[in-house]
């Protein structure tokens, strides 16, 4: 027992101050909690963590063959599996991401009612879950690099930085759908829709160049665009050029996701006990 | 005041209940069709008004209203109430799930709270994985599970399935694993709602036995939930009564309990159990009407001699011909603890048969030198077995059984020896 154990304070609106010491103090259950849905994730399932290798491979097989071969669309001079699967990669990312974030406050309902804990921990971990699926798919890409003998130049040194991108646009989303879903559950079908609309108007099939000039600014609102570009810039080296412009907003966008995303969800924290 | 570890203060939580809409989130498509219906109402002049504009459907739930109490280092609290009176939402503002409305709370130390037994445990999950799990979520640290593990798995005598998935336990062993962890937190202030209500006997034995560990030799606060009267009184010192949200009784455990079993009961020998203006409304196909406790003379009395018999009366009414009414009486200790159930079948199984509307009458001898000196409470429920209850009242009379001078004078208390006496042979070789 400690000896001179600190006061605290419970008051309406007060817990503001404490949040982020509380953040810190209990990392230790975002690390249970991520390492529990990582464990239970492929639980029960024949291939298990093949899953995070098949799905994600099979989409680039089908890609390839609809853009690549019969649509034929310019690749940048790459070669086309590689060019998708360096769009699919943050893609998938962000998808599984968005869906598990924005069903995890709702998953985690008992633990919600029943104990106390800084809230962003649910939706932060559900995060890394998908995460380490990234990391796994990532190997496909080592795969496909050494089959076609492509060697990336040093940009591929950047690429972490475009992961964190990644992981802002993934957490600002989730955050604003995690806490409208538990007000509003209609969000339950809405996620899956935007995923799956998300899909064609994010360069994953095709690359950025195809999109006309006069439409650029537009589709750069879409934060994945910026995010996607990154990772082809990174990955394919000097043959695909980005649109920096549209990448500078796309990027604006996902800080702004990320920041409102906290905002929001630190707002509707204090009731979600009463309304889950 | 450096021995006050909690500090409550003017503690208030409102809720907003909504009239029209029974679920518990609101649906998307609801509120835009709310928005545009009340939109075309307002464009539309020929729309009745709303009489009140601004009093929309939502109405006011004070779940605690201004509840002050302080609790100082190593009370063990017991908070008592019926259900409703406001004792989870108190335990959820204190454990920080849910911030209150009103007031300020002070508290000094850890908290760990044990709202539910077994919160965050995956079924998937092993044994030892959950033991992990639990413990980071009830805020163990890594270390500290890692130190305590043996402690724990010996505790919930699981040891042979420890890399089971907890889905193939038994409810008992899931129920042990679970508590095991829980008990083996070191808080500085522990809180506790009624979780001990589960697992079998034994193990509810070893729980209560642990708790009480907890409280006396490790000197920690523990605040503690339960319905059950004798398990407070057991393990607590003080008492919190909670009713409607407020605070209505605060201080020595015993004190409150009496006055929160005695609140309702009447410790009278008569009780109409409805007014004559209710009996016109009532709804109740068999229901009772007075129930009385008269002493060996016949006259109503609440202090009964132990030495001599005494009754039990009622009357009960009938108001279509129903078949299968069984009336049973309860007598329950002061702290909640049944005694004894007497059915009406149980000497004439023809009471059992068809019974016509009416008023009718029952009388019921409790021999004397049987209840132990003390006071006890009546409990009435007339149901038809397995179907349906018709009536029930709780803590209907209080009455008290009077030592006067029998054998048992030379005991000091009566509580300690046993709720009913009894004479039997022994033969000595």
């Amino acid at each position: 027992m400690r000896s001179s154990p600190k006061e605290f304070i419970i008051e309406a609106g007060r817990s503001e101050s404490q949040y982020w010491k509380d953040l810190w103090h209990y990392r230790e259950l975002f690390y249970f909690l991520s390492w529990r849905d990582i464990l239970v994730r492929y639980k029960q399932t024949a291939i298990g963590i093949a899953w995070a290798l098949i799905r994600p491979f099979l989409t680039m097989v089908v890609f390839t063959i609809v853009f690549g071969t019969l649509a034929n669309l310019p690749s940048e001079g790459a070669p086309y599996p590689i060019l998708v699967f360096a769009a699919m990669l943050p893609w998938q990312f962000f998808a599984n991401a968005l869906s598990e974030c924005s069903n995890s406050l709702i998953i985690n309902a008992n633990l919600i009612s029943k104990i106390y804990f800084p809230r962003l921990i649910i939706p932060a971990s559900a995060v890394i879950v998908s995460f380490v699926d990234f990391l796994i798919s990532g190997m496909i890409l080592l795969g496909l690099m050494a089959y076609y003998n492509f060697i990336p130049d040093w940009r591929i040194l950047t690429l972490p930085l475009f992961i964190l991108i990644a992981f802002a646009a993934a957490i600002g989303t989730g955050l604003w759908l995690a806490a409208l879903n538990v007000q509003y559950r209609d969000f339950r079908y809405i996620v899956p829709f935007i995923v799956q609309f998300g899909l064609y108007i994010s360069p994953v099939g095709f690359s950025s160049s195809i999109v006309p000039e006069q439409w650029r600014l537009l589709y750069s609102l879409n934060p994945m665009v910026g995010v996607i570009d990154g990772f082809r810039w990174a990955i394919l080296g000097g043959r695909t050029q980005i649109d920096w412009a549209g990448f500078l907003l796309s990027n604006t966008l996902v800080l702004l996701v990320l920041v409102s995303g906290i905002w929001y969800f630190r707002r509707m924290e204090r009731t979600f006990a009463d309304v889950i | 005041m450096p021995d006050t570890v909690i500090y409550v203060e003017n503690l208030g939580k409102r809720y907003l209940l909504k009239h029209q809409r029974p679920e518990r989130y609101v649906a998307l498509r609801d509120v835009i069709a709310k928005g545009a219906k009340s939109l075309l109402r307002q464009l539309n002049p020929f729309s009745p008004r709303p009489f009140h504009p601004a009093a929309p459907n939502y109405e006011e739930f004070w779940a605690l209203k201004e509840v002050s109490f302080e609790v100082k280092q190593g009370d063990r609290v017991g908070i008592i109430g019926r259900n409703g009176a406001g004792k989870s939402t108190l335990l959820k503002i204190l454990s920080r799930i849910t911030e209150p409305t009103t007031g300020r709370i002070a508290i000094r130390g850890r908290v760990a709270s044990l709202l539910e037994v077994g919160t965050g445990f995956h079924s998937e999950l092993t044994g030892r994985e959950n033991i992990f799990l639990n413990g980071a979520i009830l805020g163990m640290t890594k270390a500290e599970i890692k130190r305590k593990f043996d402690e724990i798995v010996a505790f919930a005598e699981v040891e042979k399935f420890l890399d089971t998935p907890v889905k193939h336990y038994s409810s008992g062993m899931y129920v042990r694993l679970a508590f095991a962890v829980a008990a083996h937190l070191e808080p500085e202030i522990l809180i506790v709602d009624e979780v001990l209500a589960v697992g079998d006997a034994q193990f509810q034995k070893k729980c209560l036995g642990k708790m009480e560990d907890v409280a006396k030799n490790e000197g920690r606060t523990v605040l503690f939930v339960s319905h059950n009267m004798g398990t407070i009184t057991q393990l607590c010192t003080k008492g919190i009564y909670l009713s409607q949200g407020k605070l209505v009784g605060l201080g020595d455990i015993n004190a409150v309990v009496l006055q929160y079993l005695t609140s309702d009961a009447e410790n009278t020998a008569y009780k109409q159990l409805y007014s004559l203006e209710q009996i016109k409304q009532l709804n109740k196909i068999v229901f009772f009407r007075e129930v009385a406790i008269a002493n060996h003379e016949g006259e109503h009395s609440s202090e009964v001699d132990v030495r001599y018999p005494f009754y039990i009366n009622l009357s009960y009414e009938v108001r279509k011909t129903v078949k299968n009414v069984e009336l049973t009486i309860h007598i329950l200790t002061s702290d909640g603890r049944p005694v004894f159930t007497t059915l009406q079948s149980d000497c004439d199984p023809d009471s059992f048969g068809i019974r016509h509307p009416g008023c009718y009458q029952a009388s019921v001898q409790v021999p004397g030198m049987f209840l132990m000196p003390g006071s006890y409470l009546l409990k009435l429920a007339a149901h038809e077995p397995m179907v349906q209850m018709y009536d029930y009242h709780e803590n209907t009379i209080m009455f008290r059984v009077n030592e006067t001078g029998t054998k048992l004078a030379k005991y000091q208390r009566h509580d300690h020896i046993g709720v009913v006496m009894i004479d039997l042979p022994w033969k000595i070789k």
